[in-house]
Formats: C-alpha cells, structure tokens, sequence
C-alpha cells in the first residue's frame, strides 16, 4: 500500500514537473545584457526568435538538437523570445510545451528595439530570426536561417573542449 | 586586357555591393510601378503634387505590421494633406509567407479600411533595391527637383507593443522637419521586424 502511494505521489509529481516544464524570466535590455557579455569557457549559442515567425519556427529544432548533442561540452543555447509579453501564457508557454523545449528560454521584452538592437550586434537590422554565437575568443552574428550542419559547423569550430 | 577584366570585375561587384546593402540616407530612390489592392498600377510619379512620400514595407501576417496598422492609417490621414502620403508595399513572395498573397491584401485593406495605396512588390524586384529587410520597414522620401532623396530609414516609433506608450515618433519626427525645410535630427533607427520573406533558391 505505501509502496503504492509513493509510486504514484511521483507520478503525479513527476507529471506536475512536465507541465510546468520551464518558467520563462521576463526581462528588459539592461537585465538581458549580461547573457551577451560572459567570459568564460563556454560557448554561448543565443538565438532571437518568435513563436509568429516561421523561419525561426523552422530552425528552433535545430537549436535543441544542439542542446542535446553537446550537453557534455561546455556549451549552453538560449532562446531569447520577441513574443509580445501579453502572449506569455496563450503562445510561448504552450508553444514550448508542446515542442518539449529545454534549452532556457526567456523573454526579451523591451519594446523600444533601437536602443538595443546595436548592443546585440551593430549588423543586426532587426529581422528575426537572428543568432549571436560566442565565447571568450570568437564572437558571430548571424542574421539568417540556420541548417543544423551550419550550427554544427560553426560550433565546432569555436567550440573549447 | 587584363586590366579590363579586373576593372569590369571590379565593377559589377561594386553593383552588386550596392545592390545588396540598399539605400543609405541622401540616396536618390528609384520610383516602382506595382499594382495596388484596387487593381491599378501605382507609381510615384503619379502624384505630381506630393513634397515626397512615406514607403512602409509592410505585410499582412507580421504581428509588428498587424500592431502598426492604425497607427499607418493615422499617419496617412495626417501627412497626406501636408504632401508626405503613405505608400505602403507588400515585399514577401505568398508562396513562402501564408497570409501574404494579393487577394489577401485585398481583404485586410479593405477590413481596414487602408487609406493609402497597399501595393503588391510582384516578382520581388523594389524590396532589395531599397534594402528593406524587415516588415514594417520606413523610407520618408523627400523630392528635390525630379529626384526623391532618402531622408529617414527606420522604425514608426519607439513601441510597437503599445501605440499609447510610445515616447519617441521618429517617422512623425523626420516629416515635421522634412515640412520645415530641416534634416531630420534622427536619420536612422532600427526595430525588431519579421524577414522580408525569399523563397530559397
């Protein structure tokens, strides 16, 4: 009996955890800034995207499969999502339910994109999708649609083991 | 010979350098011929009278130009009487942006009741041209003479989310000194915006 009710409090707790699978920070230009500017020995793959935008759509795949394939490398992606901060709960969260997302995501919400944009990368133009990849030696922007053999390229290249 | 080969070279890749960056503020724009949501041909040079023109490259399916759209509206309704009115252009090829094709047009202007020329850039020839690569995407032209010279390049305002919380018009900005005889103090502004959308090749 007791072994039963554990097995199922885990269960339950296990599922609970799923549904609530990742909280998104919300976060202003000067509260994001920081993910740009770390110095250490790994490789930051940022990548600028929204649930509305399909090429970002499309390559968002791509990017968690680089999560999985180099979690044993000091490599860490994150999604930085330009979703409108009233959509947080009717399009980001179930979006990233529904596709099982892991990597970290959060939500730039900082409305006035001219003040920053040229903080990211004064290549930018400010079309989505956009991705910043970096570490301590190398820094890239990449205003465009990735393949995950072009991601792969690129990380490998820079990546330190 | 040799020389000839190297200079042409050099040449056409300086166009094609051009070409792909766009216009810059102070370049001369060239005039379209694109057909608009009521089925008639709109250029430039139809309006003998215009002091110039706001060109929105703008769509149907971005959330950033569905956010602008009244706010396109008021700003036509205000310019046009003073001689900037807006001619918006629909750059994306609908067979890689759903929501984008002409009839679409044709219904969202119509919903909106758009008061401004909503054009379709068929075949994708304007766009690069001018260098947009986003959608809403602002050239404020201004006509000297029988040139139409960039002014602004840019972003509507300082907040797409949220028309009343806007601190900054840049577009209103650069027309109000455009209709004092001014440069614009802000020639240059950037904003988060949906790609121009490509079918790859």
């Amino acid at each position: 009996m007791m072994k039963k009710t554990i097995l199922l409090l885990l269960l339950v707790t296990a599922q609970i955890s799923l549904l609530h699978s990742q909280e998104v920070s919300v976060l202003d230009f000067q509260k994001f800034r920081p993910y740009l500017e770390k110095n250490n020995d790994t490789t930051y793959v940022i990548n600028f995207w929204a649930t509305w935008c399909l090429p970002c759509i499309k390559e968002i795949p791509y990017f968690q499969q680089v999560n999985d394939n180099y979690s044993d490398k000091k490599l860490k992606v994150l999604l930085v999502s330009l979703d409108f901060a009233n959509q947080i709960d009717k399009r980001l969260k179930p979006f990233i339910e529904k596709h099982k997302l892991t990597p970290q995501v959060v939500l730039l919400n900082d409305p006035d994109a001219n003040s920053w944009i040229n903080e990211v990368s004064p290549e930018w133009s400010g079309a989505l999708p956009a991705t910043v990849i970096y570490n301590k030696n190398f820094r890239g922007f990449y205003e465009k649609s990735f393949t995950y053999n072009e991601l792969e390229q690129i990380i490998n290249q820079r990546i330190s083991n | 010979m040799k020389k000839i080969t190297l200079s042409t070279l050099f040449f056409f890749s300086l166009i094609t350098l051009v070409i792909a960056q766009g216009y810059q503020v102070g370049d001369q724009a060239m005039d379209f011929k694109l057909k608009n949501v009521d089925d008639n041909f709109v250029s430039m040079s139809d309006y003998p009278d215009a002091k110039g023109f706001i060109v929105i490259f703008t769509c149907n399916h971005c959330p950033f130009s569905v956010a602008y759209e009244d706010r396109i509206i008021e700003i036509d309704l205000k310019y046009k009487e003073l001689g900037y009115p807006v001619i918006a252009i629909n750059p994306n090829d609908p067979a890689v942006s759903a929501g984008d094709g002409f009839d679409d047009m044709k219904k969202r202007a119509a919903e909106k009741e758009f008061t401004f020329p909503y054009l379709f850039d068929d075949g994708q020839k304007v766009f690069p041209v001018y260098g947009a690569t986003r959608t809403p995407h602002v050239y404020l032209l201004n006509k000297k003479g029988e040139a139409l010279k960039v002014a602004y390049i840019g972003a509507i305002d300082n907040n797409h989310q949220d028309a009343a919380s806007v601190s900054e018009k840049y577009l209103e900005k650069a027309v109000n000194a455009l209709l004092k005889g001014e440069k614009p103090a802000v020639e240059f502004t950037k904003a988060i915006g949906c790609t121009i959308k490509v079918a790859s090749k």
